[in-house]
């Protein structure tokens, strides 16, 4: 049984479409702790206008984004809060990680300060800088969103098979796991330390 | 600037006491068990209101130190604008001094702060704990034998995957 379709009518799948709507209306998360959360507000600024690329809506509350920015050098006390804010956010949800630090620990590399905030959340997209230019995270937006076309799905189950750790190995000059134990809280109790 | 407090000082004091000066930087260095009465004679007899700051060095390895550990009190005083410096030495296994929040009441945080980074504790402190770094951290972080890359604090966290969230 033949049926025309009329013109201006397109077929696609659901996954695709709801990609498409999606990556054009990313609520990033801002979670700048240095100078990289100062690139992020210029890159909202009028001048770059990331607002062309449909990610304006910066709103600080996790509950109501779905990219958490990471601009800047995060500490060991700061990871637990950073994994919180990470699992507060609905999903589908994606994790820039912006600037040298919050990829590797940049010129931190100290007892106090994280190698790459991707040991302890997913990443889905690094900018390299120090810190990165506006145009440079705007890119990473358009990776983004390209990455979101490519894989994304209506009820994001691309993420469900992703059931193994993805981070990079351990540190070569690290100690082994249990040589020393101190853990300041875990993503449970947020911030609270237990005496 | 005349230093008008030495001689009184070391009248009081005796000998132990110690006093250099680098153009018009003046230090004394003070024996630990008689700091606290060196610290209130200064603040009472000779104007130095005020406890600008806290410091401590960590002399392991250092040519010709005899010490382990020398702690550093920055006094000013208001009224004329001088500046003194008061010195002492504590040394391992158990460093501790006498805490100073009894003369000026704004020590209390620079006294944890000293005993967060040299373990060095302050007996009558009225809330000796750590103030910056987690309680559970178990080292302290600028002696000098304690490496520059940890032990590890910055890696014992729980890693997310991503199908959890």
């Amino acid at each position: 049984m033949a049926m025309k379709i009329d013109e201006n009518v397109f077929v696609s799948n659901l996954d695709a479409l709801a990609s498409w709507v999606r990556k054009h209306s990313l609520w990033p998360m801002p979670f700048a702790t240095a100078c990289c959360g100062i690139e992020l507000m210029a890159t909202a600024s009028s001048r770059y206008d990331i607002s062309r690329f449909g990610s304006e809506a910066m709103r600080f509350s996790p509950r109501q984004c779905d990219v958490m920015i990471v601009a800047g050098r995060v500490v060991m006390k700061m990871v637990p809060v950073m994994q919180r804010i990470w699992l507060q956010m609905p999903e589908p949800k994606w994790c820039i990680s912006m600037g040298a630090c919050a990829s590797s620990g940049g010129v931190f590399d100290t007892y106090a300060v994280v190698q790459g905030i991707d040991r302890f959340i997913p990443v889905d997209v690094y900018v390299p800088g120090c810190p990165p230019r506006p145009e440079q995270l705007i890119r990473a937006v358009l990776d983004l969103q390209e990455k979101i076309q490519a894989t994304g799905t209506l009820n994001a189950r691309e993420f469900d098979k992703r059931t193994a750790y993805e981070g990079p190995g351990d540190l070569v000059k690290q100690l082994p796991r249990g040589s020393v134990v101190v853990a300041p809280g875990d993503y449970r109790t947020g911030t609270k330390v237990h005496h | 600037m005349a230093a008008n407090y030495l001689v009184p000082l070391q009248l009081k004091f005796g000998d132990t006491l110690r006093s250099e000066e680098f153009r018009d930087n003046h230090r004394v260095i003070v024996p630990a068990e008689k700091i606290i009465d060196v610290l209130k004679v200064l603040k009472e007899q000779f104007g130095f209101n005020m406890l600008c700051d806290l410091a401590g060095i960590d002399y392991l390895g250092y040519p010709d130190a005899t010490d382990r550990y020398g702690i550093v009190y920055s006094l000013t005083n208001t009224n004329t604008s001088e500046r003194l410096f008061v010195k002492t030495y504590v040394n391992d296994p158990d460093p501790e001094l006498p805490t100073a929040t009894n003369l000026w009441i704004g020590a209390d945080w620079m006294e944890r702060e000293i005993y967060d980074m040299f373990g060095v504790t302050f007996s009558g402190h009225p809330d000796l704990r750590r103030i910056l770094l987690p309680s559970e951290f178990t080292s302290y972080p600028l002696r000098k034998d304690y490496p520059l890359r940890g032990f590890g604090e910055r890696h014992n966290f729980e890693k997310l995957i991503r199908s959890e969230g």
